[in-house]
């Protein structure tokens, strides 16, 4: 087996009185594309700022890159990228800029820092579009460009929250083509919540359906159809794991969120 | 070993200077924003201070009227700027920017001493206005190199200051309503608490002590010893820099520690 490059034990966040993640334990192996489903409010933007270290766990730990989440933060930082559901480029800058300004948090070496950016603009097939301020792109682009600056420094795990919520089918595709090259060329294990099941079935080596907090279900797209018995789809699945689906209302500011998302990207 | 030791530090600098540095790249695009800056202190100064000044209400020793209030209203311009400033971070926690920046290997204390001593860098159009309106209304200015070099550095910390202020209270308050609110509630005593349109000797003894209390006063103090050609501190100037210097420390630590909250 490969190497593991992330791993949770019983981890868990309660806010009040709601447990929003009940003592999550998974594995996730180096290189990887590893995605988290479950309806809204199951859990998974929580989890993921857990483990991108913007949230503290209220019990358990998880170890990224090999470090630990509550006492090597920095550490994880270093090694990790985020693209978060929400636009998190900066319109009043260039492309260019946006790129530059994570170049020199992340402490690429100076002499660097230009070919390393003109290689991820490249990339993400935003060459011609780098001098332009960002409040001009579309939807595709911005997105594309949050990976780029997620992944200068060459993150060993890239976490995305919902990354193609909100775009139209021709730009999901494109930055899905440019996330699995991502992982071919550098070896960057993907870690990423989706509401779309045929993107987690066309893309993903594993998924986890997360239900109330908790993983209901873990493994190949395959093998969790094969543990419904034949003829299943993963829809099936979904439906089996998570409850009727979206029945569990997500709060009043990540719907609003995710709505803003949508229209500032579409 | 030694790389270890200094590195932090350098670190927290560096990356200080990466924050600001790019905030005041976004300057570039906002033009009308530095127009409509100039409008509050023309028309205090314009208006406020011309009618003060003929009425002679204010008894202000030796110095004439509009000559006492032009550093108060450099002052005022700066901290009514500066104090708005945490509404930025609200926007920027409404899209994911906050949360990227708090995922990165940047210390938190850079985040906000950064966007801190970008305000301070904004506010040094609002200088060359009011010194612009001042040389107009004939306020006798100091223009040693000495003093424009303090007043430039002072204008600067004020706003860092009262930015930073601003954060914390963005941190706490989260949503733009609120902060607003908020806002609005602190400016204006802080603005009259303080010396910046008439001596605190003229105050009641309670306002006195509150003045005392505001770090307005003493920006505003410092900002009169250094901009006009022979006033006296009241506090000393070195006095005024302390208090300037150890209330933005404080709320930087404040910053860096609230600032985390913006991502949940």
């Amino acid at each position: 087996m490969s190497d593991i490059v992330l791993d949770t034990e019983a981890l868990s966040r309660r806010f009040r009185t709601i447990t929003a993640v009940d003592a999550l334990t998974l594995s996730v192996y180096a290189g990887e594309v590893f995605g988290l489903l479950g309806s809204n409010g199951a859990g998974k933007t929580t989890t993921i700022k857990m483990l991108t270290t913007l949230l503290q766990p209220s019990s358990g730990e998880a170890h990224v890159a090999g470090f630990s989440i509550t006492s090597q933060a920095v550490d994880v930082r270093r090694s990790i990228g985020y693209v978060p559901q929400a636009v998190s480029v900066d319109g009043s800058l260039t492309a260019y800029e946006n790129l530059l300004i994570f170049a020199k948090l992340y402490d690429l070496p100076r002499h660097e820092q230009k070919a390393r950016i003109q290689e991820a603009l490249e990339f993400m097939n935003l060459t011609a579009d780098a001098g332009r301020l960002v409040s001009e792109y579309s939807g595709g682009m911005v997105r594309r460009l949050e990976i780029a600056q997620s992944t200068l420094h060459r993150p060993r795990v890239l976490f995305l929250d919902e990354p193609t919520v909100g775009l139209d089918p021709i730009a999901r595709d494109a930055v899905w083509k440019h996330l699995i090259d991502l992982r071919a060329n550098y070896g960057t294990t993907l870690f990423f919540t989706t509401h779309y099941l045929e993107e987690a079935e066309s893309h993903c080596d594993r998924i986890a359906i997360m239900h109330q907090g908790k993983v209901a279900a873990l493994g190949t797209c395959k093998e969790l159809e094969a543990s419904l018995g034949s003829g299943h789809t993963l829809n099936d699945v979904f439906v089996h794991y998570a409850g009727t689906a979206l029945d569990s209302g997500a709060s009043y500011r990540s719907v609003s969120a995710e709505r803003a998302t949508e229209q500032r990207l579409g | 070993m030694i790389a270890n030791l200094i590195h932090p530090l350098t670190g927290f600098v560096e990356k200080t200077f990466v924050i600001t540095e790019f905030e005041v790249r976004k300057l570039r695009h906002d033009f009308t924003e530095l127009i409509t800056r100039a409008l509050q202190p023309a028309l205090w100064l314009l208006i406020f201070g011309q009618v003060f000044s003929r009425s002679g209400a204010m008894h202000t020793g030796t110095i004439p009227y509009l000559d006492f209030i032009a550093p108060g209203i450099l002052a005022q311009s700066v901290l009514f700027v500066a104090i708005f400033y945490g509404i930025n971070v609200i926007w920027e926690r409404d899209l994911g920017i906050v949360q990227k920046f708090l995922a990165s290997p940047t210390p938190r204390a850079a985040l906000v001493l950064g966007k801190g001593f970008s305000a301070g860098i904004r506010s040094l159009s609002q200088t060359l206005i009011v010194y612009g309106l001042s040389l107009v209304l004939g306020v006798k200015l100091n223009w040693s190199p000495l003093a424009l070099l303090n007043v430039l550095v002072i204008v600067v910390l004020a706003a860092t200051l009262f930015s930073t202020f601003s954060l914390v209270i963005a941190c706490i308050v989260k949503t733009r309503e609120r902060f607003m609110g908020v806002g609005q509630v602190l400016t204006m005593p802080l603005f009259f608490a303080s010396n910046a349109i008439y001596p605190t000797a003229i105050m009641p003894g309670w306002l006195q002590t509150i003045s005392h209390l505001n770090p307005l006063t003493y920006v505003v103090d410092a900002l009169r010893t250094c901009m006009l050609a022979g006033s006296a501190s009241t506090f000393g100037l070195s006095y005024d820099y302390v208090v300037i210097l150890l209330t933005t420390t404080i709320l930087v630590i404040t910053g860096a520690q609230l600032y985390p909250r913006l991502a949940t």
